[in-house]
């Protein structure tokens, strides 16, 4: 066992010296565009059982989602508004320095991440999940996982959330009123869930002064910085967190260029290739 | 900037006008550097520890120092009370304020030693993640530890459609937007940047540039504090 590893102090030296070369030769490894993503992949309702799921991969990074709801109440200022939680954890699956356990800050900020985008882009419309106002609300529950990390697990991750959340159904909240455990919910009528935006996150790494898209575990660890952005469909920008490293005032508004006109075209791909439900 | 300039705040400040705030320094006798900050309601005290030995051993990095950073609430520092144990916030919190601090101490002069920040807010009222850099990096330099340069935060928020310097917790619970920053003043770099709610581009570019504002005032008060501190050294050697 490799126990205290932190990630990315011993992943090939060897490649991230070879991030550093190429970028200085103004390449990319695989001759991949700086702008561009890895092949990006999403299927959708690969777990039946969730209300809801996605499985997405990022080059060789995988994330997956799963949708579930119980009922409960609600917060006492917000009594006509649903609960939204979103959590997740990188599974022992994803990489030697993983070890099983409680979550480790990155993980936790990487939950916290997601979570502003979806919430902070008010893409599900919370109104919908209230049974009796001020006291019997759905819950709404985002579970999602790292199976393997090769890097941006915060685009990975977010991408599986809301292409879980866009093929999700819930249950009725008009048919509710006697149902009171998360078996019987699971066994009434389901419609589909109110979305009112898709978030979309873009990760930029900053290497040399240049700006790299969509970073691979090697150029997570030579980047001098990096930012992720979360962007509505309206344009306006619904989640920012400076991940690692340092940045200067112009290059924050080189990103956010950047990544406005990377989401758009994100957000497209996305609305391409899901399975409606 | 501040279209609205007739709009009052909550507390009847302007849009552009932060709370009133002072820095201390030196407060503790153990620690190896100290300082304290009030801004507004919120009262944060930061001890520094280090550079000392790090335990275990095992875990040491033979390049560089490992700095520990715990930005951590007191349970009385709320209006309702706060479970003592560090909740999913505190955590990330300290993760983000460990890496803006991270770029500023010169940690490879240390080699195999830990520098322990330790920030513990005693009275929370918004904007508490960017008074406590403030503070920690103040008692960083109180504890003589080489630093590229000091780091200073500071918010802008967005309420009822108007941009505000210094969020208060009012603003912070009933506000469209958060965004906390924090920089090297002097080097004129960005180290921690999170934005919560929603703005336009040119919101933000706005919003951005405000807190910029707020931040170099903020860091006046800094050189303040380390200035009275070193006259006070001098008049009375280290009091520590």
């Amino acid at each position: 066992m490799m126990r205290g590893f932190k990630r990315g102090t011993l992943i090939d030296i060897l490649r991230v010296k070879e991030v550093k070369k190429l970028i200085h030769d103004n390449r990319r490894v695989g001759d991949r565009d700086f702008l561009d993503f890895r092949d990006i992949t999403i299927k959708t309702n690969v777990v039946k059982k969730a209300y809801g799921s996605a499985y997405v991969s990022i080059g060789d990074t995988i994330a997956i989602a799963g949708v579930h709801f119980d009922i409960g109440t609600p917060f006492a200022d917000s009594p006509d508004k649903g609960i939204l939680i979103s959590e997740g954890e990188v599974l022992p699956t994803a990489s030697f320095y993983v070890e099983p356990g409680p979550p480790t800050e990155e993980e936790i900020e990487l939950s916290r991440i997601i979570d502003r985008g979806i919430r902070g882009s008010g893409m599900i419309d919370l109104s919908k999940m209230v049974i009796v106002p001020g006291e019997k609300v759905l819950k709404v529950f985002i579970d999602f996982n790292i199976l393997n990390d090769d890097g941006n697990l915060v685009d990975a991750a977010s991408l599986a959330a809301v292409a879980a959340l866009l093929t999700s159904n819930y249950p009725d909240p008009d048919k509710l009123l006697n149902v009171e455990s998360a078996e019987e919910l699971s066994t009434v009528d389901r419609i589909p869930l109110p979305i009112e935006d898709i978030p979309i996150t873009i990760t930029t790494a900053v290497i040399d002064g240049k700006y790299l898209v969509d970073p691979s575990l090697p150029e997570e660890v030579a980047a001098d910085a990096i930012l992720s952005i979360t962007h509505t469909k309206n344009d306006e920008i619904c989640a920012m967190q400076l991940l690692n490293g340092e940045l200067d005032y112009n290059q924050l508004f080189d990103i956010l260029d950047i990544a406005l006109e990377k989401s758009r075209e994100i957000r497209n791909y996305v609305l391409s290739h899901i399975n409606k439900r | 900037m501040v279209e609205k300039v007739n709009y009052i705040r909550y507390d009847g400040r302007k849009p552009d006008e932060m709370r009133p705030y002072q820095i201390k320094t030196g407060i503790f006798r153990n620690a190896d550097g100290s300082a304290e900050i009030k801004l507004g309601g919120n009262w944060i005290v930061v001890a520094v520890y280090g550079p000392r030995e790090h335990f275990p051993k095992a875990q040491l990095s033979q390049d560089k120092a490992i700095l520990n950073c715990r930005y951590h609430m007191a349970p009385y520092s709320t209006s309702e009370r706060k479970s003592p144990k560090p909740s999913r916030r505190e955590i990330e919190l300290s993760k983000v304020i460990k890496n803006a601090l991270e770029r500023a101490i010169l940690l490879d002069q240390f080699p195999e030693m830990t520098i322990d920040v330790y920030i513990e807010v005693l009275q929370a009222e918004g904007s508490t993640r960017v008074a406590s850099i403030t503070a920690a990096s103040v008692a960083l330099a109180d504890a003589g530890i080489p630093m590229r340069d000091m780091v200073v935060g500071c918010s802008v928020g967005k309420i009822n459609g108007q941009l505000v310097l210094d969020v208060g917790e009012e603003e912070d619970k009933t506000g469209e937007a958060d965004l906390p920053i924090a920089i090297m003043p002097n080097l004129k770099k960005i180290v921690l940047l999170q934005m919560d709610g929603k703005l336009t581009h040119k919101e933000f570019k706005e919003a951005f540039e405000l807190a910029l504002k707020g931040a170099m005032q903020l860091h006046e008060a800094q050189i303040k504090a380390l200035m009275e501190r070193v006259k006070e050294m001098e008049q009375f050697g280290d009091s520590r």
